[in-house]
């Protein structure tokens, strides 16, 4: 049961041999029998789901249910879910019960789609393994001594675990598709303003975009449909039509031309990484597919100026963490400035903290100019490069990340060392292209994520041109052997 | 660049972060690593390079200036660490 596609789930939903309750049961048990060995979870809402999955029912039978209702999924923990804890895997909000949901929260809801429990992930976002989480790391299904990736971890790990069919995640520089990478599995993050920030809390407002976790291009297009859409309470949302992605995943890729960034394949690439994507790649010229080879020459920017765009931003957004209106406070303040610090300073883990020092001095009076703007200045020299090779082609492709999924506490000791994991990642957020990570192969039993890039707004295609590989080879079928 | 203790010291202050005296020399380490990092940003020329705000240059949007949002300070303030007759409590700020 637990293997099933969205729309297999749906069918047997729709044509009444499974009620939502027992499938939601069903992932239920399967949480409590292996989230102690992954720790994927930080919160199961077992009540509220079966609540959830009854009035699905009733829906189903009313003939009132849509494609998705009565499937359950998980949801990162840094959406906000009214009643339910909201943490963002921070000692800051262990005690936050959100009061109001996340615009994508209610889109789901709305949909008739189950919570089945809130995911574990890097503090407020800030990681790339999972290992910043006050709750503790997330252990990676395929090999429980690596890591899951991040910042998304907890729900790659479930989906890969199967323990949910799919999951909501977010990406500010590489945190839905680079754990999908490591976990096998299919991440989509959207152009920038296509889903509502409305709920999701915080790190870098110009860079984060929440996205869909899945199995496979057609689960993630289901879900994509329903979180996307123009939101007033998010000013930065864009107000256009939603596509219906599921429509255009089986429309011919003859005559495709895919763009290689030599900057993608150089220095620091595993060699075995790099021959599992130029094995998928051969796969997209067999699929009628024109490759050409691309340059983008201010790759190498990339990580520095994410590091000072990305800090600034969470500098400035984690400010409202001030212990007065929520979340931790520390015991017995003896006045304001020491209420603010020390409920600052024991709130926040290592890594947060670093961040917020890197912003703030970023951002001090006499070095704005240095930093954040020069930051943004070479922001859009990247974004310059990206439209410069997308007249020559249609879609770029590359590793998502430079190896397969590393030991847990290997990068722990080296800030920078960890920030180099994203490197292929972060540019499509600095530029807010949509960016996809397919499985594409295993290196040594550990699999191999293949980045797809698109302009603006192509998220269409980007999961037509993964479902017509995923048509053609059976990597995102396979499951880690405990887990199947 | 070198940042040095007194200036790690003033970046928490301004980030109202306490802060481990003995942690100072590995904050100092790391953001000395970080900007070491970034100044490879200097390399580049970016004169008359006009500044990305927003990935898809678009400005923030008005709306009508009308009331939208109910008042719900009793379910806002369920959550706060201290409160007394609608108002947050804080320490004393005026003597």
């Amino acid at each position: 049961m637990h293997t099933k596609t969205l729309s297999e789930l749906s069918t047997s939903l729709h044509n009444g041999d499974i009620s939502s309750v027992e499938l939601t049961q069903h992932y239920l048990d399967r949480i409590q029998a292996h989230n102690g060995q992954l720790n994927a979870f930080i919160t199961v809402c077992d009540d509220r789901a079966l609540e959830q999955a009854r009035t699905a029912d009733q829906q189903l039978q009313q003939k009132t249910a849509g494609k998705l209702t009565g499937i359950p999924l998980a949801h990162k923990d840094i959406f906000c879910t009214q009643g339910i804890r909201t943490s963002c895997a921070s000692k800051m909000l262990d005690n936050f019960i959100s009061p109001y949901n996340a615009t994508v929260v209610e889109k789901i809801n709305a949909a008739g789609m189950v919570t089945l429990g809130k995911t574990n992930m890097d503090e407020f976002a800030m990681g790339s393994s999972n290992e910043t989480s006050f709750y503790g790391p997330v252990k990676n299904p395929w090999d429980n001594d690596r890591v899951p990736g991040g910042s998304s971890g907890g729900s790659a790990a479930a989906v890969a675990a199967n323990l949910a069919p799919i999951a909501t995640g977010t990406d500010t520089g590489g945190s839905i598709r680079q754990p999908a990478s490591l976990c096998n599995l299919t991440g989509l993050k959207p152009t920038y303003g296509r889903i509502s920030r409305y709920g999701m809390i915080a790190f870098a407002s110009s860079l984060d975009q929440a996205g869909p976790m899945a199995r496979n291009a057609e689960d993630a297009a289901l879900l994509l449909k329903e979180m996307s859409g123009f939101d007033p309470r998010d000013s930065t949302s864009v107000d256009r039509d939603v596509p219906d992605y599921a429509a255009t995943l089986n429309d011919s890729i003859e005559g495709l031309k895919i763009g290689l960034p030599k900057e993608y394949f150089s220095e620091g690439l595993d060699p075995q990484v790099a021959a599992a994507i130029e094995t998928a790649i051969k796969t997209y010229e067999s699929l009628g597919a024109i490759i050409k080879d691309i340059t983008l020459p201010n790759t190498s920017l990339a990580v520095p100026t994410y590091y000072v765009v990305a800090p600034a931003e969470c500098s400035s957004n984690l400010s409202r963490m001030d212990g007065v209106r929520f979340g931790h406070r520390c015991d017995d303040p003896k006045d304001l400035l020491d209420l603010y610090q020390r409920s600052r300073g024991e709130g926040f883990g290592e890594e947060v903290k670093r961040r917020i020092m890197t912003g703030t001095y970023a951002l001090s009076a006499g070095y704005y100019d240095a930093y954040y703007l020069k930051a943004q200045q070479c922001r859009r020299l990247i974004s310059n490069d990206f439209q410069q090779a997308f007249n020559d082609v249609d879609v770029i492709m590359g590793p998502t990340a430079p190896t397969t999924a590393f030991k847990l506490g290997d990068k722990t000791d080296n800030p920078v060392a960890m920030y180099l994991a994203d490197i292929y990642t972060i540019s499509t957020n600095l530029a807010g292209l949509p960016g996809m990570s397919i499985p594409a192969g295993f290196v040594e039993g550990l699999p191999v994520g293949l980045q797809i890039i698109g302009n603006y707004f192509d998220e269409s295609r980007l999961l037509n041109i993964a479902h017509k590989y995923q048509q053609a080879t059976d990597w995102h079928q396979q499951s880690p052997k405990t887990f199947t | 660049m070198s940042l040095d203790k007194t200036d790690i010291e003033k970046i928490a202050h301004l980030a109202r972060l306490a802060i481990d005296d003995q942690a100072i020399p590995d904050y100092a380490r790391d953001l000395n690593n970080i900007f070491n990092l970034v100044e490879q940003l200097n390399t580049v020329d970016t004169t008359d390079i006009t500044p990305m705000a927003h990935p898809l240059d678009a400005n923030q949007r008005l709306r009508p200036d009308v009331v939208t949002e109910t008042n719900q300070r009793e379910l806002f303030q369920a959550i706060a660490p201290k409160t007394e007759a609608g108002v947050y409590l804080v320490p004393q700020v005026i003597e």
